[in-house]
Order: structure tokens, then C-alpha cells, then sequence
């Protein structure tokens, strides 16, 4: 089936039931998202579907036709990075790093569709997300400086 | 230090706050030099080397330099998201007088790099990172002399810059030429030209992680990424329960599922392989339906387990004994406090990936230590250790042991099965939860007694735990090895030895007390699998001595802070306690409950970790509605003192993580289990802590010891977090809980009362 | 000339009729106190009142989630309008720190606040009105002693003229049974406990029973099912439509835990229920669910036993999903096969469901068993739609079911299908009517259709007893 990730549509063959995951990370040798579960748990594995973070994990790809994938990968590079990804370097939001790329992509999501959110609701919005190694305060920071980039760059601010 | 010195246990522990002090004095290179290993005592009359130079002395097992100039540090410990990577290359960058992207780091590998055993216990900046400091400080002398000589000036005039040494005329020589033959390939010097930390370019400094770009990018970064050529996916089927037998699998249907391409069968050890992932894993579920188990396993009652624990055989270990006669007699005190069962729960679970080929096995794992798990293995297999290699990857944290050496292990096995092919075993969360070597549930009992003047005359402590390490080495250790054919036997349990110690690491304060008494009731039988989880039994240690402190303190009608300074000489302790005081605003803290929010605690808490590493005072303020008993953080002050920083910010970093990972164990966490199997496994089953708990606010103070050794800080916080939380809790509450989790129902019930 | 007479003496009457009942309405303030002392109540007598709440579910309506317990000011919606709950908490100038325990009792009585206006049924006086003196007297003590909080709530949205509240007289006058609730000889004391309990504060008729247009409960059709906050609050008379009978024992399971092995999980409303009645004693949910569970044997439909085999017992190591072909075959009825949705909705569910509710996880955490679920039995597909939809979150510090939610993956088509095929496939109940329709509510709900994740156990053991020499108490 027909695959539309970060822009590219790919020809995927996988049995329709293979979740989302393993089709990104095996099939398009995207790193990104991870495995953490399996279960919609954790949030290891967050993506965007047409611009909603949904966990990967769980997702058969018999879902994803006419659909936008985005994974982390879509936003930047390291030489060309995100916003998100510009504020997870800058306040070195990662220790073992591991849970780091489902939790940019879920505050992504967020963002996406209001810059402006309220601390709050930042912590809602991560909710479904675990860390294990206490990363929390440095990421609820990066959020928020990304944040203000975007809101900025929604402004017509120059960056 | 002329002859060698054996110490009993008991006078190496009686004295060895003194042994301390006086390396703390000494000037600083020769600090390097003395810091004692794992507590143990010179045995040589040469002095030793420093960090694990003593394991490995050849300079060029540390820092090699090609003829192109291409300079590469080797490490035999193991990134695990600790920064380790970054701060040996800040270390060596320095000591080199060279860039950081001017080197290349190689990780724990039994092919390439030195054995420094596991990385774990917080002993990578003192170990490894001293052993780099003065490797790379005495490789840049040599240079230097290399090219002095070439120069036909003396070593004084020549200077290091940009990898090159420089000629007072000018005159450039690249490392590249200098070096030749073996001049690296010596045993290093006792005693290394460090270079002055006033002067220092890169320690010290936030220098940005240098795994973290890639990390928030989507390169390949983890064990969990490495895609090789013909490389398939396996999956193991564990049995349901401890020690369960494999009475039947029909596994015919399993094999003729399209793209599976072997299923492994060992005794007990179930597995399959298939060309895709996914294929494994329906694979995995269809052989699991088809599998037939005989359970035996017993587990105690899971509502009971302090006396469960209590009533265990034990092995009665002295950590310490000055008892004083007459020294009881004021008015006493005492408490029992316990803890669960708790999972390491790394977010990603362990993985592996292992290649036979032409009857070498390659295994690229997280462990955390290639040396041990690359022996088991090899043991396991009945291999000779030259052919197995195994090379660190990172995984996600691991907090201790994990999985890795046993999907090690699992890999390794699979690759047998199919020579020729590397082999990607993946473990699933409901095994990673189950299956995993959990921290021992512990049991403490204090009591003591004050005198006249409100401080402790008498303090009597004993705890209880199974053994906090059940590592590779022995190939009993390997889950997979257990349940083979011929099975090897889990090894007997053995405690580890103080001053760092297991059950016991930390049982004995860092307060002055004039007649004391700490035995270690060490329990060899097992009921749940246990190993090492991050800081051993310091966690439960200090929440039991920090929350019997303040219990004292309110007895003696003291402020919890001024008790702890009062029975304090250590300078370096009483800095950080102060300073942690100090940016809280301890002093300022409203008092009564009229003048605070409704609900609202203060605590505060201390500890020198294993009384050898770092030092970390925190002070906290808690919320709790009574209504649920929830309790949440909302605000933490933390000091930390590790010697000689190297990363500022690679310092706080694991220091906050820890205060919020044991926030997490202290309100939220316990393994569950019913009469044979463990019940909780997943994150529905094991709550964790979500961003809804997170405090607002968090602040980590580093005091910076220029010249001082590292002091290992990863473990640093976990203690104090744990103990500051119970003692707010006990102030906005009015109710002490000893018994961990301090879950909402407990809280609840203790308000009730 | 006759006709502005007439006009002119309808008027008067009316006015008159007016002018009798606004008279006839009125009722007096009740005086003001200074706030009492929370050091005035008995500790005993708060304990009780905490239990009490506890299955009056107070807390529930009169706090904003996340919000600080008993501060009022959640959105309640009503066919009429949105209200909003009040500040309970002893504040005294927004909360109700200056109500003697009088008012509290006639507020729960008969409806009526301190300052004589009337309330809204929003808030249950209709059931309320069942609660002895002595448990009035112990629900005032426990809300006197919590933290007060300064917490004004919104103004009611309810269009004129409902938003006369004098005209809740007239709705008293025609609904309201005043009580309190008196023993029936005829009941044994366990029935009795369970009717004060489950009539009065409990409740249950609120979401459980019918209402008329007025917004009444339909007394003659107790218990026999209503909806609240986008939700079937199920039948729980005769008209049940559980896979599995309920017995008072899985009910009383059900009610504190959330859950039971034969029926599934709380997740909507409910869910905040089985939370509160967690912290009541066993006794007391026992009569409850004793109580209910005889409403099964009476109501208009006569008691049907369930026509497919229902294994009773929690299975672990259940067989895996079975592969996308087996279950298209194995399923589809004759009738079916041909259909598209269904084929569909087979797929979707091999594909998204199976993997989990048919794993070997123990249930409740790892998915539910379909074939017992109310969800895929009921009269309307809405709570399995909600479930489908937004999933189960994950609950803070308790061990909880997780589920994701499919409303950014599943287009309304794909749910329609789903939804059918797991009726036609879990139930032998006939299809349900306008799917199409009921997604398409779920979706636009706003915080209605939200789940709640569902409360299973703390995964700790009760404090254990050990007691230690010194206790500090402040």
C-alpha cells in the first residue's frame, strides 16, 4: 500500500495489520521513533498523522492511507534543525535521549496548533509520555523556548 | 604507605573516615594518586596508579595517535545517558590541548579497550576519567619531549596547540610525527603534569552533549537502530513464572508461518526467528499459545514482605560496631521503615543484536559491562572468551541491571542457531517488566537515644535486604543459561564488600555518633529475581536515616537543619547542607499551619554518597490534598559537591533526573505479584510518574573543588529526594510514613487516624 | 370592547396566579454564621461525613478536574443549559463557611440555598432529600473541615425563562418526594441500607433512570437506563443489557474497583464513581450492589437469560489474535459476508483491537473481554464509540487499563464500521440505529465524551499495622 511519510509517498509491502512502527523503522530505516511498548503506553513511538500525535505503536498502517506522516526526522536535521529540535539542543534536554524524540513529536502536535500554550496545558499535553530518567524539567523548558520561537515566527518575527 | 597494610573489615571501617580526610588533604596530584578503589587498601609498596591506570597501565590502551594524527581515547566504561562520553572527551581534549572534534572516543568494547569492569556505582568520572586525565597528561609529555628533542630545545620552551607542539621559533610538529614505533605503548607514571584547573578551555565548561544532536534528529544513536546486512529479528518466549518448565511446544505451525526462519528450541529457552519484525513477534505470540508450561513457582504473600523479609535466613554482616558501654540511657527512639520490590522499567527494553560468523560471535549490547557479559556468554556457550566480543551500544537507561546482559545472552543463542546471519533479539515491555532483575525489597530498623543536650548518645541500626548484585560473571547469572538443556545454576549470592557495599551501602551515617552499631542482615534466599538498581541500598538507607534524623530532631525540638549541621564536621557536608538551606530559604519557611497554604510540607535531607562520592543536600516543598492523599513536589533546592567538575551542566543534569526518578520509586512505584507470577507488567500495571506530578520548579547548586577528584555524583540524588519528600510529607501531614511507596491510600489512611 | 375585557381579566388573572405562586415560593434566608471552627467538629463524625461524600460523589461534581477539591465551578450539561457547580468548601465569602448546619440540611432536603433561592436538580436534592439528619449532620461536619478555597464559579447558561429559578417551586411541586428515607418493612435491613444508599446519595437514578421532558427522572421507570455527559448510563432493572448477569457480588467489585472480570471496565462517568466509593467501607458498597442487583428482577422487561455461552472466568494466556483470514472466515455470519462495512470492520479490528483483546495480558489492563462488555450490548453504541474514539488514559499513581484512542487515525466511516462489526460479532443483539449519527456527536462532544481513566487498585498494600514507639503528631 501507499505510504505518505514527511512528504514522500513510498510503496510499502507489509501485511496492512504491521503497526506503524515497525513499517518506519524497518521499511524506511527511520530512527526516531522508538519502541517502547507497543502497548500505547509510553509515547516512545509518537508521530504525527495529519498533524494529530498518535502513537505508532498501535497504529496499523491499513489506517494511514490518504494520511500525512510526519516522525522527527520530517521537522529537521541536524544541519537544518526544527525549532523543536533547535530548543531540545539548546537546553540539552536528553539524558539517555531514548524517550526525547516521542516527546518533541507530542509537543509538536501541540504547538503546531497553538504556540501560545499555557504551561498546563503543555504538562496535559505531554501526559501520555514517559520519561524514566527524570528529563522532565528540561523538557517542559525546550517546550516552552520552542514555543516562543514559533510564536515568534507566527508573528512574521524574523528568526 | 611502605609495607603492605591489612586491615580487618572492621578496623579498614572504624578508620576509614580518617583514611579519607587525609587523601582530601593532600595536594592535588597526589590526591589522584591515593584515592583508594572500591575501598581497597594499597597492597603494594609502589604507589599505585591512578583511577584504572592500575588495571591498565600502557598509555596506549588510553590514548592511541596515528601517523595521520588521528587521535583516539579508549574507555572501558559504557554511555548509559550519563554524558560520560562527553566529559572523557572534555577530559581528554584538555589534558591534550587538543579540539574535542580533534578526537574520537571508543566505548566499552573487549576487542578494543581496557576492562574497567561495569560502569556503574558512580565510578566512571573516578575511575576511568582519572585514569584518561592522566594518561592524556602524561601522552602530551612525552610529545612534548618527543619534539623538544627533534627541536633541540628544551622540554620547558616547548608549548601544545591545536595537536601540535610548538618550537619557541615557531616550528610546528603534529602529533601525527611525533608519534613512532611504540613510544606510547609504556606503562604510565604514578604521577601525571595535569594542567592547572585556572587555566582549564573545556573542563569545567557546559560543553554540549555530543550524543544529543543525533538524538533529537533521528540518527542512529542505539543498539535498538543498528541495521546490518542480513540481519533478521528474533523473540524469546519466556516462561510464565520463576523456574517454570517447558512440558510441550508444538511449534510445527510456527515454522511454516511464512518468513519465519528457525524456531530454537533449549531445554526450557524458547525463541524464534523470522526475516521481519513483526513477523517476529506473531511468530513470538503463536508460539507462546502453543507452548505448555509446568509452574512451580511460590512467591511470598506481597502484603506481608517486611516480615517475609524478616523472617529469611540471614548472614549477619558487622558494618560497624564502637558501642559505647553506658552510652543508652536518654530518651529513645526508633522506627522500622521498608521498601518494595521496583523495577529498573527502562524505557526502551533491552535489546540485542549478535553475529556468528566463521565461529566468532560479535554481540552488540547495552550491558553494562562487556567484560562480565562477554565471559558468561562465552561460558554459556562453551565458546573460548577470544572468540566472543562483545561491543557496548548504547540502549536507553538502564539504571542499573537490566535486561542487556540476558537479551545479550538471548541474542547470542539465536546466533548460534543460525550461523552466518546477524540475529536482533528484542525484548517486549511485558518481559522486560517481569523478567528483569529487580531492586530488593529492604527492611530497616533504627534506634537511638539523646542526650541532655538533644544530640544522638546512642544509634543502632539494622537492615535487610537480598544481595543487590546478581551480575554476569557466572553464566548462571544469563536467564537464557538457566533454562537450557543442560541449565547452569544461578550463582550463590554474595555481598558486596563496604565501604561501597549492597544492602548496606550508606547504612552508616555521616554523622558524628559517639557509640554506634550497623549490622547488615544479608538474605542469600531469593524469592523474586534481584540485582543491582541504581545506588543500590542507598536509597533506602539514607530515606531511613534522613527520616529518622528530623524524627530526632522533632524529639530533641530541634530544626531539622540545625540537628544535621550539629552532629556535622565535615566541611564539605556542611557546605552543601547549607547551601541547599540557604537558596531554599529553610530558614524563612513558614512554620505553622496558619501561616502556610493548607496542605503545604517542608523537608530537607542529606547524604554523602557510599560516604566516599558525592555529596547532595536537598530541601523540598510538598503539597498534599488530603482529600486524596496525593502528595506532589512543588518545588526542590538541591547542592551537590563532586570534586572537580568537568560539565556543569552534565553534572546537574543526572542530578535532577535522579531527584525525579526517585520521586517517582518513593510516591508511585512497587512491584506487584500474585502466589507464582509477577502481575505487573506494563505501565498500566506499574504506574509511573507522568508530567501531571512533575514539580514547578527545581534548582541544582554545584559547588565546584578545582583540583579535587571527581567524586561520582549519578547516584548522588536519589537518597536525599526520596528521604526530603517523606519528611515534607510528615511536616504537611503531621503523620510519618515509613514504608514506601507514600501512595495516595497510605496517605490517606494516616490522615484518617 | 368585550374582548379588551376579557383580555384585560385573563390578565389579572394570570397576574393574580402569578402573584399566588411567587407568594407561595418564597422561602426565608436562613441567618448568616461566623465560620465555624474546623477544631469544633468531632473527628469521628467527619470521617463519616468523608464516606459519605465518597458515595455522594461530591467531589466529582463541585471540583474542576485537576482542580482543588470542592471549589465548584465544573461545567455540568443539562438538555437545558449549563450549570455550574458551587464552592462547597468552607470559605467564607465564596464558599459556604457561613451556612449553619440548617441550611446546609435544607439545601440537601429541599433544594433550597441559604439565601432562600432555589437550586437547580442539576444538583440531585431529589435524591439528597433521602439523607437522614445524622448523615446531614456528618456531611456538614467533613465539608466544614476542608481546606477552604476562594473559588467563584461561572454563571449558569440556561436560557430564559429557566433561569427563574423561582419556577423550580412549580418543578418541586410536581417531582419533588421530600424525605428523608423511611424503612420498608418489607425489606430485609441489607435492602434497606442499599435502598437509603443507592436512592439517596448514591444517586444512581440521576444518570440511571429516564427522564421526562421536564427533566424529571420517570419514577415509574427506576433504574431502567438514562445518559449523562454523552454517556448510556445503563439499565440496571430487568432491561439490563449485560452479556452476564450481574450478582450483587461483581457488582460490589465493579463498584470499588472499577472493574469486573465478567463485565469490563468503568470509563466514562463511572469510572470518577468506583473512584470515590474505593475510600467506602465494604459493608456499605456491599448494600448497595445487594440492592441493585435485586432492581434485575423487577421493571418492565421480563429477566432474559443471555442466549450466547459466556465463560465466566478470567482467562490468561488466552490464544493469540488469529491472522487477518481465519477471522474474516470464522465470523461473518451468511447474512454478513456479503456486507462491505463488515468485512471492514473485520479487518480494522484484527488489525487495531486483536493485538490487546486478545492478548495474554491479564484483564482489565490488557483489553477488555468484548463478548462481556455492556459497551457492545447496550441500546446505543455511544460509550463504545467514546472508548474508540479517545481510549482510556492513563491514570496518575494507580494501576489503571491503558487504551489509545483512534479519533486522529479512524475516519468516521472506518469507526462506523468497527462499531458494527464488533456488535454483530460480540453480541447477538441486532444492529444498532444511525451509528453514522452517534460518531459523529462523539466527536463534536467537548469534555462530555472524554474518558476518565478507569480506577483499578494502588499497586501498594494498606498501611501495614507495625506501630512504632513515637508517633509525631502536630
Amino acid at each position: 500500500m501507499r505510504l505518505n511519510v514527511n512528504g514522500k509517498t513510498h510503496e510499502i509491502d507489509a501485511d496492512p495489520r504491521t503497526p506503524l512502527l515497525y513499517v518506519l523503522r524497518e521499511d524506511l530505516q527511520l530512527n526516531a521513533a522508538k519502541f517502547g511498548c507497543g502497548l500505547g503506553q509510553c509515547g516512545a513511538c509518537t508521530v504525527l498523522v495529519d498533524g494529530e500525535a498518535v502513537f505508532s505503536c498501535v497504529t496499523p498502517i491499513v489506517l494511514l492511507a490518504n494520511k500525512q506522516v510526519v516522525t522527527l526526522e520530517g521537522l529537521g536535521s541536524i544541519d537544518n534543525p526544527a525549532p523543536i529540535q533547535r530548543a531540545f539542543m539548546a537546553e540539552q534536554a536528553a539524558q539517555c535521549g531514548y524517550c526525547i524524540a516521542g516527546m518533541m513529536m507530542r509537543a509538536q502536535a501541540l504547538l503546531q496548533k497553538n504556540p501560545h500554550a499555557a504551561d498546563a496545558e503543555i504538562r496535559a499535553a505531554l501526559q501520555p509520555n514517559l520519561c524514566r530518567c527524570g528529563t522532565h524539567m528540561r523538557i517542559l523548558r525546550a517546550v516552552r523556548r520552542a514555543a516562543q520561537t514559533m510564536q515568534l515566527a507566527q508573528a512574521g518575527a524574523p528568526r | 604507605m611502605s609495607a603492605p597494610v591489612i586491615l580487618s573489615r572492621r578496623r579498614a571501617l572504624a578508620g576509614s573516615g580518617a583514611l579519607i580526610l587525609s587523601f582530601a588533604a593532600l595536594p592535588p596530584a597526589l590526591a589522584q594518586n591515593a584515592q583508594p578503589r572500591n575501598g581497597g587498601t594499597p597492597a603494594s609498596a609502589a604507589p599505585p596508579l591512578p583511577g584504572d591506570l592500575k588495571k591498565s597501565p600502557l598509555l596506549d590502551s588510553w590514548i592511541r595517535i596515528d601517523a595521520n594524527g588521528a587521535i583516539t581515547v579508549f574507555t572501558g566504561k559504557a554511555e548509559l545517558g550519563q554524558g560520560i562520553k562527553t566529559a572523557f572527551l572534555q577530559i581528554a581534549a584538555e589534558q591534550l590541548e587538543v579540539n574535542l572534534d580533534q578526537l574520537t572516543l571508543v566505548t566499552a568494547d573487549t576487542g578494543r579497550t581496557p576492562n574497567e569492569g561495569f560502569t556503574a556505582g558512580s565510578h566512571s568520572l573516578q575511575d576511568s576519567g582519572t585514569a584518561i586525565m592522566n594518561a592524556a597528561a602524561q601522552v602530551r609529555q612525552i610529545l612534548l619531549e618527543q619534539a623538544a628533542q627533534r627541536a633541540g630545545v628544551p622540554a620547558e620552551q616547548m608549548k601544545t596547540e591545536n595537536a601540535a607542539v610548538v618550537a619557541p621559533d615557531g616550528r610546528r610538529f603534529g602529533y601525527g610525527e611525533l608519534v613512532s614505533g611504540e613510544i606510547l605503548h609504556v606503562r604510565a607514571a604514578p604521577k601525571s603534569p595535569l594542567k592547572d584547573p585556572q587555566a582549564y578551555r573545556v573542563m569545567n565548561h557546559s560543553i554540549g552533549r555530543v550524543d544529543i544532536p543525533a538524538k533529537v534528529t533521528g540518527g542512529a544513536a542505539y543498539v535498538q537502530d543498528m541495521r546490518l546486512p542480513g540481519m533478521v529479528h528474533g523473540r524469546i518466549v519466556r516462561p510464565p513464572s520463576y523456574g517454570a518448565k517447558l512440558a510441550s511446544i508444538d511449534a510445527a505451525a510456527v515454522e511454516k508461518m511464512p518468513g519465519v526462519l528457525k524456531v530454537v528450541r533449549d531445554g526450557n529457552f524458547l525463541g524464534v526467528i523470522a526475516e521481519r519484525e513483526f513477523l517476529a513477534i506473531e511468530a513470538m505470540r503463536a508460539l507462546a499459545a502453543a507452548a505448555r508450561w509446568q509452574e512451580t513457582a511460590k512467591l511470598p504473600d506481597a502484603n506481608k514482605l517486611p516480615d517475609m523479609l524478616m523472617g529469611l535466613p540471614a548472614q549477619d554482616i558487622t558494618v560497624l560496631d564502637n558501642r559505647q558501654p553506658g552510652a543508652g540511657g536518654g530518651k529513645a527512639l526508633e522506627a522500622t521503615y521498608s521498601r518494595p520490590y521496583l523495577v529498573h522499567g527502562s524505557i526502551g527494553p533491552s535489546c540485542a543484536v549478535a553475529h556468528l560468523d566463521n565461529g566468532a560471535l560479535t554481540v552488540w549490547t547495552h550491558t553494562q559491562g562487556v567484560f562480565p557479559d562477554r565471559d558468561a556468554i562465552a561460558d554459556m556457550l562453551r565458546m573460548p572468551k577470544e572468540q566472543v566480543r562483545c561491543i557496548h551500544v548504547e540502549g536507553s537507561g538502564c539504571y542499573g541491571h537490566n535486561g542487556a546482559d540476558d537479551a545479550a545472552a538471548d541474542a547470542a543463542l539465536l546466533a548460534r542457531a543460525l550461523p552466518g546471519r546477524p540475529v536482533r533479539v528484542q525484548w517486549m515491555r511485558e518481559q522486560e517488566h517481569a523478567w528483569e532483575p529487580f531492586g530488593p525489597a529492604m527492611v530497616v530498623k533504627v534506634k537511638a537515644t539523646l542526650d541532655a543536650g538533644g544530640s544522638i548518645a546512642d544509634w543502632d541500626y539494622a537492615v535487610w535486604s537480598n544481595s543487590h548484585s546478581g551480575r554476569p560473571g557466572p553464566a548462571g547469572a544469563l536467564l537464557a543459561a538457566r533454562d537450557l538443556e543442560e541449565p547452569f545454576a544461578p550463582p550463590p549470592p554474595k555481598p558486596l564488600p563496604m565501604p561501597e557495599g549492597g544492602g548496606d551501602r550508606n547504612s552508616v551515617p555521616l554523622y558524628q555518633l559517639p557509640s554506634a552499631h550497623v549490622i547488615y542482615h544479608f538474605l542469600p534466599t531469593m524469592p523474586l529475581r534481584v540485582s543491582a538498581l541504581r545506588a543500590l541500598g542507598a536509597p533506602m538507607n539514607i530515606f531511613a536515616i534522613e527520616s529518622f534524623m528530623d524524627e530526632l530532631a522533632a524529639e530533641a525540638g530541634a530544626d531539622p537543619v540545625e540537628f544535621r549541621l550539629k552532629h556535622l564536621k565535615d566541611g564539605r557536608a556542611r557546605e552543601v547542607i547549607s547551601t541547599a538551606a540557604d537558596r531554599f530559604g529553610w530558614a524563612a519557611r513558614p512554620r505553622s499551619a496558619g501561616s502556610r497554604p493548607s496542605g503545604r510540607g517542608y523537608g530537607f535531607a542529606f547524604a554523602r554518597y557510599k560516604n566516599l562520592a558525592a555529596y547532595c543536600a536537598l530541601a523540598c516543598e510538598v503539597d498534599v490534598e488530603h482529600h486524596t492523599g496525593r502528595a506532589r513536589m512543588v518545588r526542590a533546592v538541591a547542592a551537590v559537591d563532586a570534586g572537580q567538575v568537568v560539565n556543569p551542566d552534565g553534572l546537574a543534569n543526572p542530578i535532577e533526573g535522579g531527584i525525579l526518578q526517585s520521586m517517582s520509586w518513593t510516591l508511585f512505584e512497587s512491584v506487584t505479584f500474585d502466589q507464582s507470577r509477577i502481575t505487573s507488567v506494563d505501565w498500566a500495571t506499574y504506574p509511573a510518574l507522568r508530567f501531571s506530578a512533575v514539580p514547578d520548579a527545581m534548582e541544582v547548586h554545584i559547588i565546584n573543588r578545582p583540583g579535587l577528584p571527581f567524586l561520582g555524583a549519578g547516584e548522588a540524588g536519589q537518597g536525599p529526594s526520596a528521604a526530603a519528600l517523606g519528611n515534607a510529607i510528615a511536616d504537611a501531614t503531621g503523620r510519618r510514613l515509613r514504608d514506601l511507596p507514600l501512595s495516595r491510600e497510605r496517605i490517606r489512611t494516616a490522615l484518617a487516624s | 370592547m368585550r374582548v379588551i375585557g376579557y383580555l384585560i381579566g385573563l390578565c389579572l388573572v394570570v397576574a393574580l396566579g402569578v402573584a399566588i405562586f411567587a407568594f407561595a415560593a418564597r422561602r426565608p434566608a436562613i441567618a448568616l454564621i461566623e465560620v465555624p471552627w474546623a477544631g469544633s467538629f468531632a473527628p469521628d463524625l467527619a470521617r463519616r461525613g468523608a464516606e459519605l461524600a465518597a458515595i455522594g460523589n461530591c467531589d466529582v461534581c463541585h471540583t474542576i478536574p485537576g482542580g482543588k477539591p470542592f471549589a465548584g465551578g465544573r461545567a455540568v450539561p443539562t438538555p437545558f443549559g449549563t450549570i455550574f457547580s458551587t464552592n462547597i468548601t468552607p470559605d467564607r465569602d465564596t464558599g459556604i463557611g457561613r451556612w449553619s448546619e440548617a441550611a446546609f440540611q435544607r439545601a440537601m432536603r429541599q433544594g433550597v440555598r441559604r439565601d432562600g433561592q432555589y437550586l437547580y436538580p442539576a444538583f440531585p436534592y431529589d435524591h439528597f432529600t433521602l439523607v437522614s439528619d445524622d448523615d446531614d449532620r456528618a456531611l456538614y461536619a467533613f465539608l466544614m473541615t476542608q481546606p477552604a478555597e476562594h473559588a467563584i464559579a461561572p454563571h449558569n447558561q440556561l436560557p430564559f425563562p429557566l433561569n427563574i429559578r423561582l419556577l423550580m417551586y412549580g418543578w418541586n411541586l410536581l417531582f419533588l418526594r421530600e424525605g428523608p428515607y423511611h424503612a420498608d418493612a418489607a425489606r430485609s435491613d441489607e435492602q434497606n441500607r442499599g435502598a437509603y444508599l443507592t436512592e439517596g446519595l448514591g444517586h444512581c437514578g440521576a444518570c440511571h433512570t429516564p427522564r421526562d421532558f421536564a427533566g424529571a427522572e420517570r419514577t415509574s421507570k427506576k433504574l431502567a437506563g438514562g445518559e449523562t455527559e454523552g454517556w448510556t448510563a445503563y439499565a440496571l432493572d430487568a432491561s439490563s443489557p449485560a452479556p452476564v448477569p450481574w450478582t450483587a457480588e461483581a457488582l460490589g467489585h465493579y463498584l470499588q474497583h472499577g472493574f469486573d472480570a465478567a463485565h469490563g471496565v468503568a470509563r466514562g462517568p463511572m469510572a470518577e464513581v468506583a473512584q470515590d466509593l474505593r475510600s467506602v467501607n465494604a459493608d456499605d458498597v456491599r448494600a448497595i450492589a445487594a440492592y441493585v442487583a435485586a432492581q434485575r428482577r423487577s421493571g418492565s422487561a421480563p429477566a432474559k437469560p443471555p442466549t450466547r455461552q459466556i465463560d465466566t472466568e478470567d482467562q490468561r494466556g488466552k490464544a493469540p489474535a488469529p491472522n487477518s483470514a481465519d477471522s474474516q472466515a470464522g465470523v461473518l455470519s451468511k447474512d454478513e459476508a456479503k456486507s462491505g462495512a463488515n468485512q471492514e470492520g473485520a479487518r480494522l479490528y484484527a488489525a487495531a483491537c486483536a493485538g490487546c483483546h486478545e492478548g495474554p495480558r491479564a484483564t482489565p489492563y490488557g483489553g477488555v473481554d468484548l463478548a462481556r462488555s455492556s459497551g457492545v450490548t447496550g441500546p446505543s453504541a455511544r460509550n463504545l464509540v467514546n472508548v474508540l474514539l479517545y481510549g482510556l488514559p492513563a491514570a496518575e499513581a494507580a494501576r489503571s487499563p491503558i487504551m489509545p484512542g483512534f479519533a486522529a487515525t479512524m475516519n468516521d466511516r472506518q469507526v462506523v464500521a468497527l462499531a458494527t462489526y464488533l456488535r454483530a460479532r460480540f453480541s447477538d443483539k441486532p444492529a444498532w440505529n444511525d451509528v453514522e449519527n452517534t460518531v459523529r456527536e462523539a466527536r463534536r462532544a467537548e469534555r462530555a465524551a472524554t474518558t476518565r481513566p478507569a480506577p483499578s487498585e494502588e499497586a501498594v498494600p494498606p498501611a501495614t499495622q507495625r506501630t512504632s514507639s513515637n508517633e509525631t503528631e502536630r
